[in-house]
């Protein structure tokens, strides 16, 4: 029974909030300095001595055998040091998981998308790497290909993979409840189709990976990758090589947003093979038109969902059916795809829920995770649709937000939703109050839309995701602190920030704990030789599981510490404390050491101590088990943000272009904010920007696997004049799952500013734009089609 | 056919530079390559993202759209030439302080975008500092901030009037 409280939250790895003296404070990036004069080096800035330029050779079908490829022209180029093709890996293949182990580092028996590498090169520039690309000879067996899930599902369509009958990738079937009767039992029921289209993650940085051996039998890779021990384990395996020789050093990373940066590209692959065949260091540098064209992109998803009310607009029954594209290989659609359906029954109460969700493989680039990964496509259709129905029940749609919204539960209750996920904080009535009264949505409502030629409306949506991610394997998060002898500290993690913030409020945990200052501590980035494993950074899971890796080892070090602060005043170390780089007898804080000199008699005190404290995360394992994929029950997240937005916009009524004004607010819910100007850039730039984006202005243009629009511009990234400013309101939960109270921040409102623009487009004119993105083409038709209805009425 | 390589004199954050390149070089390769100068940038190499912006004579370019002979004789500025010793440009530091950064990749072309419109213009209006930032795209931070970073650091640069 959805609703139902049971059970009691598990210990919090809180402190006290008002003691704080790094925690929620406004502090400054530990890496600003780095990135504002240039000095930080990102994967593409790094050179090793003797170093070659590799280029990838592409296919120039979508989908064709591979017949033969003659590399003796390439081999003749002055220049060339060594040209590899898929053979070389003797057959390798690699995949999201075990099961799904379905694509090779380079194609070696048929290309499955346009522009899939099929060889490489290596040579002492990079003109000369491309030009010797352009040389090798590949005969192909063009094949009929298939281009959207709908051509792959028919009889008789091609085979993307000939052991896949009927391009089926993944499919589930989860039941909750009885919905068949909640629909026969609700006031109003109504189904309606939507669409979200084929995206780009948007971020700048293209892939770069630089690759050099030692011995033969050691390798170390500097590549962008923000899951650094994706290439750890993937690479090790491909060159059979134990996970001891394999050195991934993290370079600074620029963005990442799901997918490309999680797991391999081609050139990921091709320099450690390169290099291995000719000796030399191998660097290969993607460009952005590599990037759009063949790198992974956010499923493009049908939604079809079916929807049960009551008279008075409380939810009874949701049925949704997805129908995606997965692209040419099953990389991690199979998460995607599950991620759709756990996000129904969050943020409002839903008593029944039925979903079937299918993906297909077709002959595009692949599919796999991006910012808000599956809930996204679903609390798009779902917040939609809680228009339309508010619409036909006459009710206002704020007030049933408030009436559908999960109560946060009391203090050490614990709520359940029908498919087992457990919240112990839910910010979302706050959220939705706070964002209405701020855009003064009483008032709003009763003004004028039209002004000549613009219409202006404001819409609402609420959004909800998971942090700090759980799926079986490894899963947990490791972190160490060194005390150095003269009282600075280094802070060792597994975990990777791509930009989100989360070094930096991992240091300021690291500093909380111990009592000093963030200036203490200094972090060691990964270079798996010496940082503990990780699994990387996606499903928003660093800052809650890394922060409480990070927040156990410090608390390990400082055990040590008053250990021997204890001795010296005579008392037990847990009457002693330590702050402001003192530690003190709490009972009698003038009995007191300077941090300094503490740390010193620790170190040099015959026979003198190495204080390295160790810590990992266990929360995102142990707490409610694993969510089952095959029945959609059970928890994927750690604990869950919530968001609240309101949006205006203006719409032009003669040419259909939609504008998102600066009339905008986003309350979050993030638990508690451990660094609130990060807070605010992950929810304005990562989070509301590209949500705007995809509102209004991003999407793939395809013709037959080919990318007709693989730059940022005709993709249309916002730039910096359709990018509105809008007010951030935190919520505080405090969630005694989240270090220090935390919870995600901006997965969650990126999935709110595409519903909340939709409804303020209808707000408008009272047109419904149902696939994205909101194209001044497709208003245009919408505003004319209601004209000449309106029109035929008269 | 390439072409034999040519000889380029270039002013690169004061200093003077004599090298061959190639004609089909890029500025953004000359920087980045020859000179060592990686703070700016390599994006989309087509003009799209604007992460190489450089500044040549006083004008924020697009180092990968320009040819380095074509800026022959000329003075370039990057990212590495603006703090004087450990004292940040303003431009920079309001970038620091009002938490303007987050990946940081777009951080260097934005930055010298901001210090092209502000010496040419000590009082841009919102307006014209948006104008101006929407030559570099950025995926992550939001352009909120660092809007108000280079209206900041205007503010600072005029002497805090």
């Amino acid at each position: 029974m959805a609703g139902k409280r049971q059970g009691k939250a598990k210990p919090t790895v809180m402190l006290k909030e008002e003691g704080y003296s790094v925690i929620g404070k406004p502090i400054p990036r530990v890496d600003a300095r780095a990135k504002v004069t240039g000095e930080a080096k990102y994967a593409a800035d790094i050179e090793v001595a003797d170093m070659l330029w590799g280029a990838i050779k592409r296919s120039p079908h979508p989908h064709a055998r591979i017949l033969n490829i003659d590399k003796s022209k390439a081999e003749r180029l002055p220049g060339v040091k060594a040209i590899i093709t898929g053979k070389d890996f003797g057959g390798f293949k690699w995949g999201w998981s075990r099961e799904t182990r379905d694509e090779e580092p380079l194609a070696s028996t048929k290309v499955r998308y346009l522009y899939e590498g099929v060889a490489a090169v290596a040579a002492i520039d990079e003109d000369i790497a491309q030009e010797a690309c352009d040389l090798i000879e590949v005969e192909y067996e063009p094949l009929a290909g298939v281009f959207d899930p709908f051509e792959a599902m028919k009889k008789g369509a091609p085979l993307v993979h000939e052991d896949r009958p009927g391009n089926l990738c993944v499919e589930y079937h989860w039941n909750f409840g009885d919905v068949e009767k909640a629909f026969s039992e609700s006031y109003l029921v109504r189904e309606d189709t939507f669409q979200t289209p084929r995206m780009a993650k948007g971020y700048i940085e293209p892939p770069a990976i630089v690759a050099y051996w030692t011995d033969g039998s050691h390798l170390t890779v500097h590549a962008a990758k923000g899951s650094p021990y994706f290439p750890y384990r993937i690479l090790s395996n491909c060159f059979n090589l134990p996970l001891s020789n394999v050195r991934i050093i993290q370079p600074f990373i620029g963005s990442d947003f799901g997918g490309t940066k999680n797991d391999m590209v081609n050139g990921d692959f091709s320099a450690p093979m390169l290099a291995k065949k000719s000796g030399k260091p191998v660097k290969i540098v993607y460009t952005q038109f590599d990037e759009l064209t063949t790198c992974l992109r956010r499923h493009p998803m049908w939604v079809t969902i079916k929807t049960g009310m009551t008279k008075d607009g409380k939810l009874k029954a949701i049925q949704t059916k997805v129908i995606s594209d997965g692209g040419a290989y099953t990389r991690m659609s199979p998460l995607s795809n599950f991620l759709t359906g756990i996000s129904m029954a969050l943020p409002y109460k839903l008593p029944h829920f039925k979903t079937d969700v299918f993906c297909y493989f077709t002959n595009n680039p692949s599919s796999a995770a991006m910012r808000g990964h599956g809930i996204y496509h679903t609390r798009f259709a779902g917040d939609v649709q809680m228009d339309m129905i508010a619409e036909e029940l006459g009710i206002d749609p704020v007030e049933m937000r408030l009436r559908n919204a999960i109560e946060n539960p009391k203090q050490g209750k614990i709520y359940e939703t029908i498919n087992k996920l457990h919240l112990a904080t839910c910010g979302v009535k706050e959220c939705i109050e706070k964002a209405a009264n701020e855009i003064r949505w009483e008032e709003e409502k009763k003004r004028e839309r039209v002004k000549g030629d613009k219409a202006y409306g404001i819409g609402f949506a609420c959004g909800t995701y998971l942090s700090g991610t759980k799926l079986s394997g490894h899963n947990a998060c490791a972190a160490m602190v060194r005390i150095c002898e003269d009282g600075s500290v280094s802070y060792i993690t597994g975990a990777t920030d791509v930009g989100q913030g989360s070094d930096t409020v991992t240091c300021a945990m690291v500093a909380e704990v111990l009592g000093i200052g963030l200036e203490d501590i200094d972090i060691k980035r990964v270079d798996t030789a010496h940082t503990p494993v990780d699994p990387g950074t996606y499903g928003s899971r660093v800052t809650v599981l890394a922060g409480e890796a990070a927040i156990n080892a410090a608390k390990d070090a400082k055990r040590m510490l008053l250990e021997v602060a204890a001795k010296e005043f005579g008392v037990k170390p847990e009457e002693m404390d330590i702050k402001n780089k003192k530690a003190f007898v709490r009972t009698n804080p003038g009995m007191s050491i300077p941090w300094a000199r503490l740390v010193r008699m620790a170190c040099y005190t015959t026979p003198g101590m190495v204080i390295i404290g160790r810590g990992q995360s266990s929360r995102g394992i142990s707490t409610y088990g694993l969510a089952d994929f095959t029945t959609g029950i059970g928890d994927i997240g750690t604990n869950y943000s919530f968001t609240a937005q309101a949006q205006e916009v203006e719409v032009d009524l003669e040419t259909g272009v939609v504008k998102c004004t600066d009339n905008s607010v986003i309350a979050h819910d993030c638990g508690f904010p451990l660094n609130p100007p990060a807070v605010d850039t992950q929810v304005v730039g990562g989070a509301y920007h590209p949500g705007v984006g995809a509102a209004l202005y991003c999407e793939f243009k395809m013709d037959k696997g080919l990318t007709l629009n693989p730059n940022l511009v005709d993709y249309k990234l916002p730039r910096a004049y359709e990018a509105p400013m809008t007010k951030v309101i935190h919520v505080i939960t405090n969630d005694p799952f989240g270090p220090f109270g935390a919870k995600e921040a901006s997965e969650g409102s990126t999935c709110t500013a595409p519903p909340a623009v939709i409804n303020a487009i209808h707000d408008a004119t009272g047109v419904w734009i149902k696939d994205l993105p909101a194209k001044p083409e497709k208003v245009f038709w919408a505003l004319k089609k209601k004209r000449e209805l309106e029109q035929k009425k008269k | 056919m390439k072409g034999e390589p040519r000889e380029l004199k270039i002013k690169v954050n004061g200093m003077l530079y004599e090298l061959k390149v190639k004609p089909n070089v890029l500025l953004s390769d000359v920087l980045r390559k020859d000179l060592k100068l990686t703070g700016t940038k390599r994006g989309c190499l087509e003009s799209t993202c604007g992460v190489c912006t450089v500044i040549l004579d006083g004008k924020a370019v697009r180092s990968c759209s320009i040819l380095a002979l074509q800026a022959n004789g000329h003075e370039v500025t990057t990212i590495e030439g603006l703090a004087q010793g450990n004292k940040l440009h303003p431009i920079q530091q309001a970038f620091i302080d009002h938490g303007a950064i987050e990946c940081g990749f777009c951080i260097p072309g934005r930055v010298m975008v901001a210090k092209a419109l502000l010496d040419e213009n000590p009082h841009p209006t919102r307006e014209e500092v948006r104008l101006a930032m929407q030559g570099v795209l950025c995926a992550d931070v939001g352009y909120v901030k660092q809007i108000e970073a280079v209206e900041i650091a205007a503010e600072k640069m005029r002497g805090g009037e």
